[in-house]
């Protein structure tokens, strides 16, 4: 056993940390926020909600995509990492995917990049990043519901991120965009970066295989990890700069175990992303069975995309707690990360039903029953 | 990454099964938690036991007396005895984790000859005389003086929370010898036979109801110059020897039992009905994904250990935030299982619900990890 990541695993993600850098920085990220403003107030400003509202990125409009970046993510590697080498892939496993997904949602890179990566070895252009797929990944049962949660007065359907600058949708039997679209009604979004449109309940069928949906909510997980860590370093460098009572803010211990309490979350967070990719890999070399440890892989998963949902959006908070009424502003970051917390926390896997995968799993676990703990003293230690 | 066994890995584990298989059942039965003297022979005869089979002191420095095995092979140790259900270390606790690594580090060759081949061979029980009434958090501030007379250090002052202090032999005592020096510069760690003239242990009741730990009262006790271990006023920096291990591995087999205990409770609620209970169920998950996560995070440190060689670092302070509020919620979920039944002492669980109670606090309180992190992970700005 060694958890550390290898040399090589460290360089893979140093190498999609300098893309991100180079192609994605503040700048670029703050201007497609006011791009995506501008093209139609995703962001459904104040309440009012006039025609505003109405907005989302027009179709065939830019959107929050910015086409050439994902094409050279493509050329990177970034969706065909798993793909065979025989197939034109990189032929990595999980376990190098979540550190290269953990480097874009550290850098808030918007777009379906779970969807389009786990696209790269069935929707044409997937692969080298010349294609945009999303999916119905939005709750636990997408379209099965019908749009139950809908709004009293909002039109029934299923809300999907994306679609207007999608050249595909992933999932069996699942009409191109284009028809989807002709459809769909476009929604503010709470993510100013990830566009919605309410659709039609799609057939509701065997939804997604439960293979990829066990992917796409590890992928995402990834994704929360980044942003949760990324969020505790921006923290830690607001407490050391503002000052207040005539010292940094960072010297009080309410602002620094806020700050510490962040790091907790995200350093649990990323050993269950990490072990739960480790361990789907094993599992699908052994061919099914989970790797040393607790669990089946699937519930490792369910587990790692808890605990990832709740670093990123507590840790998005105590962020904004740490910035003050900076913090609420739309000019600093924070409420990027947390928009985009709450968005993944929507996608692949809930966490109730999470919790539900994880109570199946103990329950089965239990049926072997394990000693009768009468043992003094246990954990009195010192 | 990897999480797989190697090949040694796996011949080591499957011995350790195949001799716990067959000395577990051997195991005279467990004493009563208020029978001290049969504590102290359960414990100490485990020990033993241990030592004759070759796991004693697995993490142990092979010049010390120990297996000079890395952290990952310590963790398949303690993984797997957890697993099985062994005895807990229970009173060897100070001399395995605490006492005997410090000499082992610190000590000469002559102290290490005398305090740790007892200890591995569950012989000798040591308890920590750290904390004083006025010395808790701010250890560095203790007043209980030794002053040097011939070729021994006179001993006067209290210590108190001493775990074991009842049936120990030896103390590893922290004491100031110069009063004048900065606060960190004036301590001495002696190393005292808990029977020598002038010691008296008074015993404290825990919330619990047991009496987990003790005051110690030292008036004039004398302590032999030779067992001091490292220099005088530098009791310091051999303390922090000690304390890091004490943040490091010391809690593993506990995070294995507390996922049998998880397992046990979804049994429970199951037998009871409460499964039904989607608010109970989820709560079970969400504990279930905490654990685990724990686990890992014991494995990333122990990687992170063995890579650098050396004693797990502050990492530890992330890893016991994250278990002692777990470890806290896992009792309050079992006593959402057991409903009313939580009230009644002859519960396990409702006694594990009280003594969790202590997690948060042992060790260094919860605070003063947070502060731990925030300052020397983060690098935030120190405090006051
Ligand atoms: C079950 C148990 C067993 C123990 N066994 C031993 C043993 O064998 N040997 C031994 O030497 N000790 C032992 N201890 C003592 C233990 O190490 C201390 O209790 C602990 O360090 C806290 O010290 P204190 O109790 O004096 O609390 P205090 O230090 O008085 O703390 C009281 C409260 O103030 C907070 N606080 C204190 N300072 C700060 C600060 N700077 N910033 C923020 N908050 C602060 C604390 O977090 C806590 O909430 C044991 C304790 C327990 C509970």
């Amino acid at each position: 056993m060694d958890f550390q990541p290898t040399q090589e695993q460290d360089d893979l993600r140093a190498g999609v940390r300098a893309l991100l850098a180079r192609r994605f920085g503040r700048e670029a990220l703050r201007a497609a926020v006011d791009r995506a403003e501008a093209e139609g107030g995703a962001a459904g400003r104040g309440a009012g909600c006039g025609d505003a509202c109405r907005g989302g990125p027009a179709a065939g409009g830019p959107g929050a995509v910015d086409r050439g970046l994902w094409r050279e993510l493509g050329a990177a590697g970034f969706f065909a990492l798993r793909l065979p080498e025989a197939d034109g892939g990189v032929g990595l496993g999980l376990a190098e995917a979540v550190l290269v997904f953990e480097e874009a949602g550290r850098a808030l890179l918007p777009g379906p990049l779970v969807a389009t990566h786990l696209a790269a070895g069935c929707v044409g252009g997937a692969a080298d990043g010349t294609a945009v797929v999303t999916a119905f990944d939005l709750g636990d049962r997408p379209g099965g519901d019908g749009g139950a949660g809908a709004g009293a007065g909002a039109a029934p359907g299923v809300l999907v991120t994306h679609l207007a600058e999608a050249d595909a949708v992933l999932g069996t039997g699942a009409a191109p965009p284009a028809a989807l679209l002709s459809a769909a009604l476009p929604v503010p979004s709470a993510d100013p970066l990830t566009p919605l449109h309410r659709v039609p309940p799609p057939d509701p069928g065997p939804g997604p295989h439960a293979r990829l949906r066990d992917e796409g909510a590890l992928l995402t997980a990834a994704l929360q990890l980044g942003s949760a860590l990324r969020t505790v370093e921006l923290a830690v460098r607001y407490a050391g700069e503002r000052e207040q009572f005539g010292r940094p803010i960072g010297a009080f211990q309410a602002v620094q175990h806020l700050c510490s309490g962040m790091l907790v979350r995200a350093e649990v967070a990323r050993t269950a992303v990490y072990a739960a990719a480790v361990g789907a890999d094993a599992a699908d070399r052994a061919g099914g069975a989970g790797a040393a440890g607790f669990g089946s892989a699937a519930a490792e998963i369910a587990g790692a995309k808890l605990l990832a949902d709740r670093a990123a959006a507590a840790n998005a908070r105590d962020c904004l707690q740490v910035y003050g009424g900076m913090g609420f502003t739309w000019e600093a970051d924070v409420h990027l990360h947390l928009k985009r917390a709450w968005v993944r926390a929507e996608q692949w896997r809930t966490a109730a039903a999470a919790e539900e995968v994880l109570a199946a799993e103990l329950l089965a676990g239990a049926r072997q029953p394990g000693r009768e703990g009468a043992s003094y003293a246990r954990g009195g230690g010192l | 990454m990897d999480l797989a066994e190697t090949e040694e890995e796996r011949e080591f584990r499957a011995g350790l099964r195949a001799w716990l298989a067959k000395t577990l059942p051997e195991l005279p039965p467990r004493p009563s938690p208020d029978d001290w003297p049969g504590r102290r022979a359960y414990d100490l005869g485990w020990q033993r036991r241990l030592y004759d089979a070759g796991y004693a002191g697995l993490h142990w420095p092979v010049d010390a007396g120990g297996r000079g095995a890395g952290p990952t092979r310590h963790l398949a140790f303690l993984e797997e005895t957890e697993r099985a259900g062994a005895p807990y270390v229970g009173a060897n606790f100070v001399g395995l984790l605490h006492a005997g690594p410090t000499i082992a580090a610190e000590g000469t060759p002559a102290q290490r000859a005398r305090w740790l081949p007892p200890v591995l061979r569950g012989e000798e029980v040591w308890c920590q005389g750290f904390s004083e009434p006025g010395a808790g958090s701010d250890l560095a501030s203790l007043r209980t003086r030794a002053v040097r007379d011939g070729d021994a250090y006179t001993v006067t002052g209290s210590k108190v929370w001493t775990s074991h202090a009842e049936i120990a032999d030896w103390c590893e005592l922290l004491v100031r010898t110069d009063p004048d020096a900065p606060r960190h510069r004036g301590l001495t760690w002696l190393a005292m036979p808990m029977d020598a003239p002038g010691v008296t242990v008074r015993p404290l009741r825990t919330l619990a109801g047991s009496a987990e730990f003790a005051e110690v009262f030292l008036d004039g006790v004398r302590v032999p110059v030779a067992y001091r271990v490292g220099a005088e006023n530098d009791g310091w920096r051999v303390t922090m020897t000690t304390l890091s291990f004490e943040r490091g591995t010391a809690f593993v087999g506990e995070v294995v039992a507390c996922r049998r205990t998880l397992g046990a409770l979804a049994r429970a609620a199951r037998a009871n009905g409460r499964w039904d209970d989607p608010v109970l169920r989820r709560r079970l998950g969400r504990l279930a994904a905490e654990f685990a996560a724990l686990w890992r995070l014991t494995q990333w440190n122990v990687s992170a250990a063995e890579r650098t060689g050396g004693v797990p670092g502050a990492g530890g302070s992330v890893f016991k935030l994250a278990y002692s509020q777990a470890r806290q919620e896992l009792y309050d979920a079992a006593a959402e299982v057991l409903g009313a039944e939580a009230l009644a002492l002859e519960e396990e669980w409702v006694r594990e619900r009280l003594s969790s109670l202590s997690y948060t606090i042992a060790a260094g309180t919860s605070q003063i990890q947070h502060t731990i992190v925030a300052e020397r992970i983060l690098g935030l700005p120190k405090g006051r």
